[in-house]
């Protein structure tokens, strides 16, 4: 069985290692389409490890194995012969620190789009402003272009790593803790950012914080110790939880 | 809790200030010694220059072409000893850049763990081999070698010691290259991965743009090295100053006519004397210019990202 009716990917039964160590145990979580979904759980228990998985990003971790399925456009995410580069074309990422490339905004934009064989100068300049706009940074980037990324802010660099993730066009987005190293007012404004992208996308959010995750999500999961001990609708779970376990998390009494 | 009272000593704050100061003059003192020693080299060696073009016009030295200053009719023209130096060079950074800066790339961005961990210390071993050693390489192995190829190679030659010079100086491109390389953020690295690039991509389009000062410190570094390398080259381009291009005749490079010259016995005071600390002023300049090019440029890049 593949995805189920407005869901835009299934995991089934995910197993995941590093060397001897079990990071994840019998992970199954479906993703809603154009619906926010966070997952939350004290460090170490395996959501951005979860998260990883799903474009590949455990390639490049010595020693790291995964089973199981992870239905998504008729692919399995967890399969030796997918076509990587193609896949993360689809599933943009965000990570959790501002990452531009040290050249201007311009070409931090179209970085994604070059690899991917967009060469014409005029498509370029759309995406980019088009990129730009959606990341809700064009009107402060509009006439600096050209100047170096890292002379942005904090704030406005992760919005720009958003803008280079939306230019790809891609159909997923996924967000390790993406304002963790944030100051309150650029949390605020990424936070607005996403609730109007989730029209567009589908976006997946590692969070620490759960005043966040309360606040921007649709769905939430909640990871212990590598396996999900609940997932449902985030109003639902943050008003009342099912297990104990979750309930003392949300409300900050371990974790 | 319980337990004695601890009471702390109050330093006087004219103790401390005088322990500060010792402290500096003594860091001073070790800062300046470099800084002393190179301005009294540069002074020897310009000293003893102004005295050689008292003899010897600056014209004749700089452009004439004929190079024979033991013999006479004696000749100051320094083209051959020039055009021998930069031969050199060349040669040997066509070996060393390119497989410099590949072995620096492997290792950086492509080679698993492990593999990095055996080989960058065998590289650095390479860097250790004495000098005198690769010039005995060049002559009975790079050479024979040559000659088997193109039969008219001439036993001393410049193209075994470039090679010879380029072979040795790969460690220092390598080295230096891919600490700058391993220097640039793993999240940047990440980010173009999670765009969809290739490792390759990654490593021509990210990695080694930021990486780029640090990468041309390394050629330039070399190619200084080479122009200062002496005993490879005492050893197998020959000793004939003549004006030539062709890389596979006897030639005499800058450093190999000074420690020709400085191995016979010549008299304090005498021209042959000073006509090797003009040369020597010649190298120090060429050098000199170099690094501050490099710096230049370097510099210039960095301003055009900002």
């Amino acid at each position: 069985m593949a995805e189920k009716a407005g869901m835009k990917m299934r995991a089934e039964q995910v197993n995941f290692w590093y060397g001897e160590h079990q990071a994840l145990k019998n992970i199954t979580l479906d993703i809603p389409e154009n619906k926010i979904t966070a997952l939350i759980g004290p460090s170490g228990c395996g959501k951005t490890t979860f998260l990883k998985i799903l474009n590949r990003m455990n390639d490049y971790v010595d020693g790291a194995r995964a089973e199981g399925i992870i239905h998504y456009q008729g692919m399995n995410l967890i399969g030796d012969s997918l076509d990587v580069a193609a896949l993360r074309m689809q599933i943009g990422m965000v990570f959790q620190k501002p990452n531009p490339f040290p050249k201007s905004i311009y070409e931090n934009v179209i970085y994604g789009p070059k690899r991917h064989g967009i060469r014409k100068k005029s498509q370029l300049d759309q995406l980019v402003e088009q990129s730009l706009k959606q990341a809700a940074i064009w009107d402060e980037v509009k006439d600096n272009l050209h100047k170096s990324a890292l002379a942005l802010s904090g704030g406005q660099q992760q919005r720009l790593c958003i803008a280079r993730c939306l230019a790809m066009q891609p159909d997923l987005i996924l967000m390790d803790e993406p304002t963790a190293a944030l100051d309150p007012i650029s949390t605020q404004s990424i936070e607005d950012l996403l609730l109007t992208l989730k029209e567009k996308y589908t976006i997946i959010i590692v969070t620490h914080n759960m005043q966040q995750a309360a606040r921007v999500s649709d769905q939430t999961a909640f990871f212990l110790l590598g396996e999900i001990i609940e997932v449902g609708e985030t109003k639902e779970m943050f008003l009342n939880a099912k297990h104990e376990t979750t309930e003392r998390y949300i409300s900050g009494r371990f974790g | 809790m319980t337990g004695e009272i601890i009471t702390f000593k109050k330093r006087s704050s004219k103790q401390t200030q005088l322990q500060e100061f010792i402290v500096r003059m003594i860091l001073l003192f070790c800062a300046s010694i470099s800084i002393i020693t190179t301005i009294a080299v540069v002074a020897t060696l310009f000293g003893e220059s102004a005295s050689f073009f008292q003899e010897v016009p600056l014209r004749e030295f700089l452009f004439g072409t004929r190079w024979s200053p033991t013999l006479v009719p004696r000749h100051f023209g320094i083209l051959p000893l020039l055009t021998g130096t930069l031969m050199i060079a060349l040669a040997s950074s066509f070996i060393s850049i390119p497989f410099g800066l590949g072995s620096a790339i492997y290792l950086s961005e492509y080679a698993p763990k492990k593999v990095r961990r055996v080989l960058k210390p065998i590289l650095e071993i390479l860097a250790g081999i004495p000098s005198i050693v690769f010039g005995f390489f060049a002559l009975t192995f790079i050479t024979p070698l040559l000659q088997a190829l193109i039969p008219s190679t001439q036993i001393f030659n410049a193209l075994s010691a470039g090679i010879a010079v380029g072979i040795m100086t790969i460690p220092l491109v390598a080295s230096v290259s891919e600490d700058a390389m391993s220097a640039v953020p793993d999240s940047m690295r990440k980010g173009a991965f999670a765009l969809g690039a290739t490792r390759m991509e990654v490593t021509t389009g990210i990695v080694l743009p930021a990486a780029v000062s640090g990468i041309g410190a390394s050629f330039i570094l070399a190619i200084s090295r080479a122009i200062g390398e002496t005993m490879i080259v005492a050893i197998a381009a020959g000793q004939s100053p003549v004006l030539t291009l062709n890389p596979l005749e006897s030639i005499q490079t800058m450093t190999g006519f000074m420690v020709n010259l400085s191995l016979g016995d010549i008299q304090h005071g005498t021209i042959e004397y000073k006509t090797v600390f003009a040369v020597g002023s010649m190298l120090f300049l060429m050098t000199f210019v170099m690094n501050l090019l490099a710096r230049l440029t370097i510099h210039r890049y960095k301003e055009a990202r900002k």
